[in-house]
C-alpha cells in the first residue's frame, strides 16, 4: 500500500511537470499579451516595452519557464500582473470558498442522488423508476446558468426566502480562521452569521449540484440493480431477514463502492471551480479568478490557478483509491 | 443518535431561513453592486474604473471637478497661481485637514505623493508601474515643498491641461506614514483625506468604507458604504430589485425598460467622457491607404450614408447618444453650432459620383473583436455600416484581429477604414482632439491618430490651447478645431456612450459626473 502511494504522488509529479509546460505554452498561445490588455488604447510603444521588460516578457520563452520554474518549485506562482499579489496567496484565499460551496453541492448531491437512485433500482420499470431516470436525464442535460437564474427567480425574488447570491450578508462579518464561513461561524459563536452563511449556501449548491447528482442517481440505480442480482442477496432472502435490512445492509453498502468512485470524481472536478455557477451567485471562488486572470491575460496568475487545480484533482482521486482499498477488501494495490 | 442529529440539523436549516428577519439597528447603510473588484487601492498605481469608484470615496485631489461637471474648482489646495511662462505652478494649500491615519495634510504629503510616482530614485518608486503618471503627467519636471502650505510644481512645457489633470485620481494625495507603515501592501490598506475611511477589504467579494467623523469639508451622509461584486448584470438587477443592494451600475440594456417600469427604482443616466468612431485613414504613408479616403467628398460621403441615428437606437439600445463631435457633449468647450452631416444616401451618391466615384469603390472595413465601453458589440455596428456603405455603391468587407493584434495593426495604419474609440482620462478637449487627431499623435507604429489626420491649422490651434491658461479662451480654440474636423471629416464620430445607473427610489443625491466618477458624500437614504 506504502509503494502504492508513493508510486501515485511520484506519477502527480510528473503530470504537474507536464501540466505546467502545456499551461505555460498556451497562455502564451492565445492572442493578445497582459502589456496590452492592460494598456488598452492608452499605451504608447516605450510603455508596452517597458511593461513586458518588468514581467519578463521580452524573454524566450524556454527561460521564461526556466526562471518560473526554479521558483514554482519553491512553492512561489510569482506575482499576479494584474493585482501584484502573490498568486499563491490569492489561490488559498479563494480556494475555501469554492470548497465549501464543492461539499455542500457533493452533499446535496450524493444525498439525493443515491436515495433516487436506491428507489429506481428497487422499483424497477415502474412509473416512479422511470420518472426519476427522466429527472435524471434532464439535469445531466440542464444548462446550469438557466437552472440557477430559475431558482434565483422563484426561491429569493419570487418566495423571498433566499438571498440571490454572495457567501454572506454585508450585514454579518466573519473573522477569518479556516475561511470556511460555517466552520469560523461557529468556533467563534457567530451564529447570525452561520445561519446566514448557510442560506447563502443552499442555492448555489442545488445548482452546482444537479449534474452530479443526475449522474449520482443513475450510477448508483445500475450499481444496485447488479447488487441485487448477486447470489447473496437472494440468500439474505431466503434466511427471511427483512426486505429493508436486505437493501440497506446487504445490497447497499456492495452497490456503494462503484458510486464512491464516481462520486469522488465529481467532487474532484468541482473542486476546480464552476465558473457558470460561481459567476451567476457571485461566489469568490476558484472559478471566477481564473476567469477574471485569463481575461486579463494574467499569466502568473492562470498557471498557479491551473496547477493548483490540477494538483487538487489529483489529491482527491488518490484519497478516493486508497479509500477504495480500504471499503473494498477485494482490492490490494 | 443518528435520529437526532437529523433533526437538529434540519431545525436549523428551517430556522435559518427565518434568521434574517429580525435583526438589529444597523447604521444607514448603502450597498452598491458592481461588475467587477477593485484590483488595488493605490489611486495611483491604477488603470481600471473598478478600483477607481471605491477611491474616489477615500482619497482627495489638490482640486477636483465641480460634482456634476467637467469644471476644475479648488479643494485640498484653496487656490493657485501660475507664472506668466505657464511653466511653474504655485498650489496653496488647505490647512487643519487630517489624513484617517492622523498624519496631518501638508506640503510634504504633496511631494511624497507626487515623487513616488516620477522619481526613479525615491524609495517608494519601486512599490508601483505608474502607468498613468507616464500617459498624463510626463509634462512635470519636479514637485518642491515652498512651505509647510505651499507647493511649487514645475513643467518642463506650457501645458494648460495640467491643471484637469491635477483632478484625476493618479494626482490624490496619499498619507506617506501609512505607506510607510505598509510598504508594498500598501495598496491594500488605503488612507487618504476622503468623506469615508476604509474598513474592510473581502477580495472578490466586497469592499466596505465608514463616515470619515472628522472629515474637513461637509460629512457623508450615510454611515457605511459597501462595494459589492456582483459580475453578473442580471443578478445585479434581481438583488436590487429584492433590496440586497441599493445601487447598481452598468444594466442590461435589454432590462432598461423593464426598470423604467419598476415604481420602486430610478435611473441615472448622461453622456459619459467617451466617443466610439470610424476613421477614415488619410495617411499616405501608411501601408493602410486607400486612394478614395484621400479625397475629402469621399469622407463626406461615407459620413451621409451611415445611418448614425438607426445605429444608435437599436444596436446601442438607447444607452448612446449620437456623435456629432469627437467630444461629447458634457465637456467644455464643445461645439453644438455644428450642423452635423445628416442621414442622406442620395447626397453620398452625388458627393462620390463628383470624386470620380459614380460606382463606388471596394474596400475594408476594420471593426473591433470586442465590446469596449464606448461601442457595445463593434461586429453588429460593422454589418450595419456595411450595409448602409453598399446602398451607396461602396463594397466594404469587414476584417477583425484579436484585440492586441487589432491595436497595433491600426496603430500602423494597416487599415482603411476602422471602428475605435476613446475614454478620456481626464476632463479637458486636450484628451481627445489633441491625443486623437493631431498630427503630433499621428505617427505610424504608435498613432492615438488612426485616421492620421494632419491638418497643421487643427495643429497650431491645438498647441495654443496648450498653452493658454484662460479656459474661456481655450474653450474658444477647442470649437475652432472642432469645425475644420467637421469639415475635413477624418471620422464619422458615431456614439457617446452614457453611463447609467440604476439606484433605489429611497436613495437620493447622487451626483453623476461626465468622468463617470462615483463620489457617495452627498447621497442620503430616505425611509
Amino acid at each position: 500500500m506504502r509503494n502504492y502511494i508513493i508510486k501515485r504522488l511520484l506519477n502527480i509529479l510528473i503530470m504537474l511537470f507536464a501540466v505546467s509546460i502545456i499551461i505555460f505554452l498556451l497562455v502564451r498561445f492565445i492572442p493578445g499579451d497582459p502589456a496590452r490588455t492592460m494598456a488598452g488604447e492608452h499605451a504608447s510603444k516605450e510603455i508596452l516595452e517597458e511593461m513586458r521588460k518588468k514581467w519578463g516578457l521580452d524573454k524566450p520563452v524556454w527561460e521564461q519557464y526556466i526562471i518560473w520554474l526554479k521558483y514554482a518549485i519553491r512553492g512561489d506562482f510569482g506575482r499576479s500582473i494584474m493585482t501584484h499579489e502573490n498568486v499563491l496567496t490569492e489561490i488559498m484565499q479563494r480556494f475555501p470558498n469554492t470548497l465549501e460551496l464543492s461539499i455542500f453541492a457533493m452533499l446535496f448531491a450524493s444525498s439525493f442522488g443515491i436515495l433516487a437512485g436506491v428507489i429506481s433500482a428497487i422499483k424497477r420499470y415502474t412509473v416512479f423508476d422511470y420518472t426519476v431516470m427522466f429527472i435524471a436525464l434532464f439535469g445531466v442535460s440542464m444548462p446550469i446558468f438557466w437552472l440557477a437564474i430559475m431558482l434565483v427567480l422563484l426561491f429569493s425574488i419570487k418566495l423571498n426566502l433566499l438571498p440571490t447570491g454572495g457567501r454572506l450578508s454585508v450585514f454579518y462579518s466573519i473573522k477569518p480562521i479556516t475561511h470556511l464561513y460555517l466552520i469560523d461561524s461557529l468556533i467563534t459563536l457567530n451564529f447570525g452569521a452561520f445561519f446566514d452563511a448557510l442560506k447563502h449556501l443552499i442555492l448555489p449548491s442545488i445548482a452546482l449540484g444537479t449534474i452530479p447528482m443526475a449522474f449520482i442517481a443513475r450510477i448508483t440505480r445500475s450499481s444496485m440493480l447488479n447488487v441485487i442480482s448477486q447470489d447473496y442477496i437472494r440468500t439474505a432472502r431466503a434466511k427471511g431477514l427483512p426486505e429493508k435490512t436486505v437493501i440497506v445492509k446487504h445490497a447497499l453498502r456492495n452497490a456503494l463502492i462503484p458510486i464512491l468512485t464516481s462520486a469522488g470524481t465529481e467532487f474532484a472536478m468541482l473542486m476546480g471551480g464552476a465558473v457558470l455557477t460561481e459567476t451567476i451567485f457571485y461566489w469568490p471562488g476558484l472559478g471566477t479568478y481564473i476567469v477574471q486572470a485569463v481575461n486579463a491575460r494574467d499569466y502568473p496568475a492562470i498557471q498557479g490557478a491551473v496547477i493548483f487545480v490540477a494538483f487538487v484533482v489529483a489529491i482527491v482521486n488518490l484519497i478516493v483509491d486508497v479509500l477504495y482499498a480500504y471499503i473494498d477488501p477485494r482490492i490490494h494495490y | 443518535m443518528k435520529k437526532v442529529l437529523v433533526l437538529l440539523i434540519t431545525t436549523l436549516m428551517v430556522v435559518s431561513l427565518f434568521a434574517g428577519c429580525k435583526q438589529a439597528a444597523q447604521p444607514v447603510t448603502l450597498v452598491f453592486a458592481k461588475g467587477g473588484d477593485a484590483v488595488e487601492l493605490d489611486p495611483a498605481d491604477v488603470t481600471d474604473g473598478e478600483s477607481v469608484t471605491v477611491m474616489n470615496n477615500i482619497f482627495e485631489g489638490l482640486v477636483r471637478y465641480k460634482p456634476g461637471t467637467t469644471e476644475v474648482e479648488p479643494w485640498l489646495a484653496t487656490k493657485w497661481d501660475v507664472s506668466p511662462d505657464g511653466l511653474v505652478w504655485t498650489f496653496y494649500l488647505r490647512q487643519g485637514v487630517k489624513f484617517h491615519d492622523g498624519t496631518p495634510f501638508n506640503a510634504d504629503a504633496v511631494v511624497f505623493s507626487f515623487e513616488r510616482q516620477r522619481d526613479p530614485n525615491h524609495p517608494f518608486h519601486k512599490y508601483g508601474k505608474w502607468e498613468y503618471w507616464q500617459w498624463c503627467f510626463s509634462e512635470i519636471k519636479k514637485t518642491e515643498k515652498v512651505d509647510d502650505y505651499t507647493v511649487k510644481i514645475t513643467l518642463d512645457h506650457p501645458f494648460a491641461p495640467f491643471l484637469s489633470t491635477m483632478a484625476m485620481f493618479t494626482a490624490y494625495i496619499v498619507s506617506p506614514t501609512n505607506c510607510e507603515k505598509w510598504g508594498d501592501q500598501w495598496f491594500a490598506h488605503p488612507v487618504g483625506t476622503g468623506p469615508f475611511k476604509f474598513v474592510e477589504w473581502v477580495k472578490g467579494d466586497h469592499i466596505t468604507l465608514e463616515k470619515n467623523p472628522d472629515y474637513w469639508g461637509e460629512k457623508a451622509k450615510i454611515d457605511k458604504l459597501i462595494f459589492k461584486v456582483i459580475p453578473d448584470a442580471s443578478q445585479r438587477l434581481l438583488s436590487l430589485q429584492k433590496g440586497e443592494v441599493q445601487g447598481i451600475e452598468f444594466p442590461n440594456p435589454d432590462d432598461l425598460a423593464k426598470i423604467e417600469q419598476d415604481a420602486n427604482l430610478q435611473i441615472l443616466s448622461e453622456p459619459g467622457l467617451n466617443v466610439g468612431y470610424l476613421a477614415m485613414n488619410m495617411g499616405t504613408d501608411t501601408p493602410g491607404f486607400e486612394k478614395p479616403f484621400g479625397d475629402v467628398r469621399v469622407r463626406q460621403a461615407i459620413n451621409y450614408a451611415i445611418n448614425k441615428k438607426a445605429i444608435v437606437d437599436q444596436l446601442y439600445k438607447g444607452t448612446a447618444v449620437v456623435a456629432k463631435n469627437p467630444i461629447p457633449p458634457t465637456l467644455w468647450g464643445y461645439n453644438d453650432a455644428i450642423q452635423d452631416y445628416e442621414y442622406n444616401p442620395e447626397k453620398a451618391k452625388e458627393l462620390l459620383k463628383e470624386a470620380g466615384y459614380p460606382n463606388g469603390f471596394k474596400t475594408k472595413l476594420w471593426a473591433m473583436p470586442v465590446s469596449r465601453p464606448y461601442m457595445f458589440d463593434p461586429q453588429k455596428i460593422a454589418t450595419a455600416i456595411q450595409a448602409d456603405l453598399k446602398a451607396v455603391g461602396i463594397d466594404a468587407e469587414i476584417v477583425t484581429y484579436d484585440w492586441g493584434t487589432y491595436l497595433q495593426k491600426t496603430e500602423n495604419g494597416e487599415h482603411p477604414m476602422a471602428l475605435l474609440g476613446w475614454t478620456a482620462d481626464y476632463a479637458d478637449p486636450d484628451d481627445f482632439l489633441y491625443v486623437l487627431l493631431d498630427s503630433d499623435s499621428a505617427t505610424v507604429g504608435s498613432a492615438g491618430n488612426i485616421a492620421f489626420y494632419r491638418n497643421p491649422e487643427v495643429h497650431n490651434l491645438n498647441i495654443q490651447a496648450q498653452r493658454e491658461t484662460d479656459q474661456a479662451k481655450r474653450a474658444e480654440l477647442y470649437k475652432k478645431v472642432q469645425e475644420i474636423v467637421h469639415n475635413d471629416a477624418p471620422w464619422v464620430p458615431l456614439a457617446h456612450a452614457k453611463q447609467i445607473l440604476v439606484f433605489n427610489k429611497n436613495v437620493k443625491g447622487f451626483v453623476l459626473y461626465p468622468t463617470g466618477d462615483y463620489h457617495f458624500e452627498t447621497v442620503t437614504i430616505t425611509k
